[in-house]
């Protein structure tokens, strides 16, 4: 069968068996490896992507169901050279270790904070808690969301605006 | 959260935004991964590479009848299917484990496990591959199989490894460390004995990424590229070309980014022999990566010691010996990966933390029909065992003299005046200073004020835990005369060079699986040779491009590889004074070091920066008789004792009387593992084992029915805490370092994994003091607990 879906911002069209899964779409035909894979069970969230900007577990989810979506993955959070407040808050408050669970975790926290861009800790471990990640004990992972949350995109330019009219 | 302020151990720290050497510093190896641009074995795509997939016994032990495999031979996208009589025909069905026995690359004769390895089908696809795993036919004779460890030396229990010659029954062997005669002399004049049966129920490390390779046969030159997840490539480059046939120089293992390992990616499985076999078979790359059922119910399992704890004292409290017999459950075929003269690996440090009069260990182990391993999951080669055993009996020998825990222990421990400390088994503690950590750790958690709390609760019910564990552990194997893998010293090497820029590469024989070593190696470096860690790439995971070395697990790459990383640095400093006494014409004992320069004492204005010599040396400075042309060295370290980091950890609960659901509500550690090279990497260490011992002692089992039935072969079953089970870890430390470390450090990668159960579950118990619980076993699940209440514990098997 044929699916289109927009990839990342880039509108992609194939020919798949309608079993494939969106997790192997995005990994084996579309070559984004970023996203992966950890369980057969939606137990742990590796494959976690964004659909239409909420989190999905993309093992769990047909590629075709995906067909005529907007699918964001780890490889569309950063704006060129520019990380995501989310990207850069991970390197800041150390959230990763093997990196492996990182993808599924910055995207689950990217999709968080747009709908809620001053989460309280509860609420970031809720916002996690169908991820599991086996290095980090997570405490850094929500410090690592409340940096981003403390650095939004623009926040540079917003504060100085502010002073100026101060 | 409390975080003690690091000790300055990196003055030039303050002048820049990343340090020179050891300090905080970012990871360099973050910026790929926040991008998913790690590079994981699945993520491995070759020119014409196809898929493998095996197919598993469906049953624990029963015997191989037949095998159909034409129905999955004729699917169009199948290009071959292997089972146990091809490899048979092979020489190859059969591979070495890591204990001297011998594993089923694929059953000929018995399966022996439930999910043990059938056969083998090559595909276009992944999917075909999984398809034509149905396709094919398999006829078993079922056989009652050995489940129980405790039956498993019974007369007339089924012979499980009858493949062994001569082998009557489910022996593995008998190991004792200590002196009975001395022990037993001090329990019959001991005030106070008190005995636990403790076990340790079988967890599973249960990384993220699950174990994969990718076989690249080359036939025209007879070279194999073998990319695998593995914390050990060039150990594994050894075995491949012992079990192989294939020339060691014509072997290249390669370990990209793992995604978490955890000691389950030290042994060599049948999957990545089976993708070597396929790609031999085929001509072509071969991809093989198990599902999360595969890794749960075939790769290497921990733990599963059943152990008889005894601990004798004086009526006042001082602990006098302490004994224990064991029996250690390795499934059907011996495959724990530990030095070879220590079958139970390093259970012998169970005397902890205290000075004993003494101590004596038995440790049987046994054969079962489950999935072989054993020594796994962060234990430090059954560090966890022991600590676990230790801090289990101080407890409750504390419960029986109604003293508080605390007390007990701080009353027992070895002094630092007693350093370095033979202890009764054998080891030679190197150094340590217990109580300050001890009182940390009381202090950061506010210990007094939480037992008036706790009274308090008791009063109107309520059912809260506080619980102590103070660890000491044994890592960084280790010395070449005493510990060796398969016969392969546990020694590290490292080279480095520094190129004309000034620019350097260090290159390493150990594997990291997360824990951050192209940065902490490039700080030691660093630190050494004062250039700053961007400046320095670390090169590791491709035994083509590395030195040979042992590995990454038991906390040993700090230890090992760090100390020989550290000489390496001092060996090119060294030979950087020479080259620099030429350029400035004057003697090398004339030239005094800062760092990243040499200068001419009593003239500072005077020196060479290490680039600058780094130059000299490719250049054409006329150089000192017996100095090479270039700032290259090269060391293989070999350890003089292992190194023994310790720690004090408290964990405060709430149970519910209601259900028996277990909160932890506060953790408090304080870690002391020497000196500190980077305090973000070791914090996140920290931060993660203790995640590892809450899963344990709360949720984690690997269960089997009566048949032989794995119950937690996914992670449906086999439950993993997320980021609701756990607190806001409390951490704090204390710098004691290692005497002979190079540079005072020891290992840090596995104290929580291992200092964290005790500490729960003595808080558990100690919650349920009111209802006279003096012991229950992991994991503490709601029912459990609630069964604990009624009083009815019951060992977990």
């Amino acid at each position: 069968m044929q699916i289109s879906m927009t990839i990342n911002g880039t509108d992609v069209t194939r020919e798949i068996e309608p079993r494939v899964l969106l997790v192997h779409f995005i990994r084996d035909d579309l070559r984004l490896t970023g996203t992966h894979w950890g369980c057969d069970t939606t137990n742990c969230g590796t494959c976690v992507v964004l659909m239409d900007g909420q989190p999905v577990k993309s093992c769990t989810v047909l590629a075709a169901m995906a067909d005529g979506h907007a699918i964001t993955t780890v490889e569309g959070l950063a704006n060129g050279a520019t990380l995501d407040p989310v990207q850069q808050g991970f390197m800041e408050e150390h959230g990763l270790q093997c990196g492996f669970c990182t993808p599924g975790m910055m995207l689950t926290a990217r999709a968080l904070l747009d709908h809620n861009p001053h989460p309280e800790p509860l609420e970031i471990r809720e916002a996690i808690s169908g991820q599991i990640c086996r290095c980090t004990g997570y405490a850094t992972i929500v410090r690592s969301i409340q940096w981003a949350a403390e650095h939004p995109v623009g926040a540079t330019a917003e504060t100085t605006d502010e002073e100026v009219h101060a | 959260m409390t975080i003690l302020e690091d000790r300055p151990s990196n003055p030039a720290a303050g002048d820049h935004d990343r340090p020179v050497g050891h300090g905080r510093m970012q990871r360099k190896e973050d910026p790929r991964f926040v991008r998913g641009k790690g590079h994981y074995v699945d993520d491995i795509v070759l020119p014409g590479m196809l898929h493998g997939a095996i197919l598993r016994a469906p049953v624990a032990h029963a015997r191989l009848v037949s095998i159909d495999t034409t129905e999955a031979l004729a699917h169009p996208k199948v290009l071959a299917v292997i089972t146990g009589s091809d490899l048979q025909a092979l020489g190859l069905a059969w591979a070495p484990t890591l204990s001297m026995d011998v594993q089923a690359v694929l059953v000929t004769d018995k399966v022996r496990f439930q999910g043990q390895e059938v056969a083998f089908v090559v595909a276009e696809d992944r999917y075909a591959a999984r398809d034509a795993l149905e396709l094919i036919q398999v006829e078993y004779d079922v056989l009652p199989p050995v489940v129980d460890a405790r039956k498993a030396m019974d007369p007339g229990a089924p012979v499980i490894r009858d493949d062994l010659e001569g082998r009557t029954n489910n022996h593995i062997f008998d190991w004792e460390a200590g002196n009975k005669a001395e022990t037993d002399a001090v329990f019959a004049s001991a005030d106070v004995v008190v005995t636990q049966e403790i076990v340790y129920p079988r967890v599973h490390p249960a990384p993220m990424e699950t174990c994969g390779a990718v076989a690249d046969f080359d036939p025209i030159d007879g070279r194999l590229t073998l990319y695998e997840t593995t914390q050990a490539p060039h150990a594994h480059r050894t075995l491949f070309a012992m079990v192989s046939g294939i020339p060691e120089h014509k072997i290249r293992v390669v370990s990209p980014d793992i995604g978490g390992g955890f000691g389950n990616k030290v042994g060599i499985y049948p999957g990545y022999i089976l993708a070597v076999v396929g790609s031999i078979v085929t001509g072509k790359p071969v991809k093989w990566v198990e599902d999360r059922s595969e890794n749960l119910m075939s790769t290497s399992f921990a733990r599963d010691y059943i152990m008889q704890g005894e601990i004798a004292a004086t009526k006042d409290g001082k602990i006098l010996g302490l004994r224990t017999n064991v029996l250690a459950d390795h499934g059907a075929f011996n495959a724990t990966a530990q030095p070879t003269k220590y079958p139970a690996g390093f259970f012998h440090i169970f005397t902890g933390s205290y000075d004993l009069a003494a101590a004596h260990c038995t440790v049987t182990g046994v054969y079962t029909n489950k999935a072989p391993g054993g020594v796994a999951y962060a234990c430090s080669f059954r560090v966890t065992e022991a600590v676990y055993l230790v801090e289990r009996m101080v407890d409750i020998l504390a419960r029986k003299l109604e003293m508080d825990p605390a007390e007990l222990r701080l009353k027992n421990f070895i002094k630092p005046e007693q350093f370095p400390y033979p202890n009764k088994t054998g080891w030679e503690y190197d150094s340590g200073d217990y109580e300050p950590t001890m009182r940390l750790s009381m202090k950061m958690a506010g210990y007094d004020e939480l037992r008036r709390e706790q009274k308090e609760k008791r009063e109107r019910g309520e059912l809260m835990g506080i619980g102590i564990s103070f660890f000491t552990e044994t890592v960084g194997a280790g010395p070449r005369k005493d510990m060796d893998i398969l016969g392969l010293g546990m020694a590290d090497g490292a080279e480095l060079r520094i190129h004309p820029t000034g620019k350097a590469v260090v290159r390493i024989s150990v594997q990291s699986q997360g824990q951050g070593h192209e940065t902490t190696f490039a700080q030691i470096v660093a630190e050494e040779i004062g250039i700053p860690p961007e400046d320095i790439d670390v090169v590791h995971g491709d035994t083509d491009q590395t030195p040979f070395g042992l590995g990454t697990y038991g906390s040993r790459s700090t230890p090992v590889s760090g100390a020989a990383v550290a000489l390496v640095a001092r060996k090119v400093r060294e030979k950087a004074r020479f080259i620099a006494a030429a350029m400035l014409e004057t003697r090398p004992e004339d030239l005094e070091w800062e760092k990243g320069r040499w200068f001419v004492k009593g003239d500072p204005s005077v020196g060479k920066t290490i680039a600058e010599i780094a130059m000299g040396a490719h250049g054409t400075v006329a150089l000192p008789e017996g100095i090479d042309g270039n700032l290259d060295a090269e060391v293989t370290y070999d350890p003089p004792n292992l190194t023994f980091p310790f720690g004090a950890y408290i964990c405060v609960v709430d149970v519910d009387p209601g259900t028996g659901h277990v909160k932890v509500r506060r953790f408090i550690a304080v870690d002391d593992c020497g000196t500190r090279i980077n305090p973000m990497i070791i914090e996140g260490q920290i931060h993660g084992g203790l995640t590892d011992g809450v899963g344990m002692a709360l949720m984690e089992f690997i269960e089997f029915d009566a048949e032989g039935n794995c119950l937690g072969g996914s992670f449906m079953d086999y439950l993993i805490p997320t980021a609701m089970e756990v607190p806001d870890w409390e951490t704090g430390f204390t710098v004691t370092p290692s005497p002979h470390h190079p540079i005072g450090a020891k290992g840090v990668g596995e104290s929580a994994t291992v200092g964290s159960p005790p500490a729960v579950v003595n808080a558990v118990v100690d919650a349920l003091a009111p209802f006279g619980v003096v012991h229950m076993d992991m994991p503490c699940t709601p029912a459990r607990v609630w069964e604990a209440m009624q009083g009815r514990t019951r060992p977990p098997v």
